[in-house]
């Protein structure tokens, strides 16, 4: 009794339990792969089962698809290299890129009043705490525990989650916060005369650190103006198909790599 | 104490089980209604053995539900730990009431653990929407009961245990 109550205080205030976590998590993690495989099998099953010409007419689909976006990408490349240059013109810092690697989300519940996720990368996969997560079409959330194999990730529709954020139209600066909602997201600390509009679409501005600049995060879907408050009451639509999605994208920022892998040389030669 | 029993292997292959069917995907309307089948299953053996199961191994598995369900380490361990005390102290008497009394006696207690996790969320800071529908897995444990006592018994009495 006394050494639970003392274990929650322990692991609200500081961060040494991490390690009884991970061993415990890695108990867990048979449950979890036991509980994941029905869907897997489901998954493997329609494969195998599928018709050739089914597989031909989606192979077919892909390389169409294929063709469109490396054409898309093609006009991008030059944007982004266009931008480079302008960005030099004026001595910007120059975004690098990122890192990217595939996880799959488990088929596993938790606790159904946070929207949370577990994913099947862990710290072995070299993902860490506050690692971004993006899916196809925006942000979706960040890494709150790393374990071997598998991560619990935080959505970014969680009550508790905000995200420093900017309009691409004008560039106004706003935080995007979840409102427990797979759908909402609530914009705050907007001021009433700004220019805001619904459709307006929201980016990452990179100013909290933990995810990366100018990545897609939703869509202004409702403004309201109230005469006696200081701030818009303003929401937008997640881009990122939050609850949908099985598969996300883990980033790895390639100039905060850069930075870290220097500081630890750094403190490797201080000695 | 638990060597004497050669079949003690089924409690935690049971509270597993129990783990495993809280971790299992439901359809997101169905999530709020799911029994806390973890509580069940540990309130069962303390009531049925209670000289045999103990306060070591329900915590050890209230521990691997808090890393599982992400809610600080301890959450679960509290409330179970703590209701789990009450039926160890008080097992002859539940052992011999008729289910709707025994049912009754263990929706109190579940109700008491959801209460004990809700204060604690309380005061990390994480709230809960909709309050009523937060109790439904109480009354939906209190239901399913029975079924658990029955098959939980049925388990102990082909294998020996006592």
């Amino acid at each position: 009794m006394a050494l639970s109550a003392a274990a929650m205080l322990t692991d609200h205030r500081h961060q040494h339990l991490q390690e009884v976590r991970n061993s415990l998590s890695q108990a867990l993690y048979p449950l979890q792969y036991l509980v994941n495989l029905p869907s897997r099998l489901a998954n493997w099953s329609s494969e195998i089962f599928s018709s050739h010409g089914q597989l031909l007419q989606e192979n077919q689909r892909l390389k169409q698809q294929q063709l469109l976006l490396q054409a898309r990408l093609q006009k991008l490349e030059i944007i982004d290299s266009e931008n480079a240059r302008l960005r030099e013109l004026l001595h910007a810092s120059f975004k690098v890129g990122e890192n990217v690697l595939v996880a799959e989300m488990l088929a596993v519940d938790m606790d159904p009043y946070r929207q949370q996720v577990v994913i099947n990368k862990g710290s072995n996969d070299d993902a860490y705490e506050g690692q971004p997560l993006i899916d196809a079409h925006g942000i979706i959330g960040q890494i709150i525990h790393a374990y071997p194999y598998s991560s619990e990730a935080l959505l970014l529709t969680d009550l508790s989650h905000s995200i420093p954020a900017q309009l691409n139209r004008n560039g106004l600066r706003t935080i995007v916060s979840g409102t427990g909602k797979t759908n909402q997201l609530e914009l705050l600390y907007i001021s009433n005369s700004a220019d805001i509009r619904i459709g307006d679409r929201i980016i990452s501005s990179g100013l909290g650190r933990i995810f990366p600049a100018n990545y897609p995060i939703g869509v202004v879907s409702s403004v309201k103006h109230y005469p006696g408050r200081d701030f818009v009451e303003a929401y937008a639509t997640p881009s990122a198909h939050v609850g949908r999605s099985r598969e996300v994208l883990l980033v790895w920022d390639k100039a905060k790599l850069a930075a870290d892998t220097q500081a630890t040389e750094a403190a490797k030669a201080r000695p | 104490m638990m060597t004497h029993c050669k079949n003690y292997w089924v409690v935690p292959v049971s509270l597993s089980i129990a783990l495993v069917l809280t971790i299992m995907p439901l359809p997101p309307h169905l999530q709020p209604f799911r029994p806390d089948w973890l509580s069940l299953v540990v309130l069962y053996w303390g009531m049925a053995i209670p000289s045999r199961f103990g306060l070591g191994l329900a915590c050890l598995f209230a521990l691997l539900l808090d890393v599982s369900q992400g809610t600080l380490l301890g959450q679960h361990a509290f409330g179970l730990c703590l209701i789990l005390y009450v039926v160890l102290r008080m097992h002859r008497q539940v052992r011999v009431s008729s289910f709707i009394q025994q049912a009754l006696f263990i929706a109190v207690l579940l109700l008491l653990k959801q209460l004990l996790v809700l204060w604690v969320d309380g005061i990390v800071g994480r709230s809960v929407e909709n309050l009523w529908l937060y109790f439904a897995p109480s009354l939906i444990g209190m239901l399913l009961w029975p079924f658990v006592f029955i098959i939980l018994r049925d388990i102990r009495r082909s294998l020996h245990i006592r």
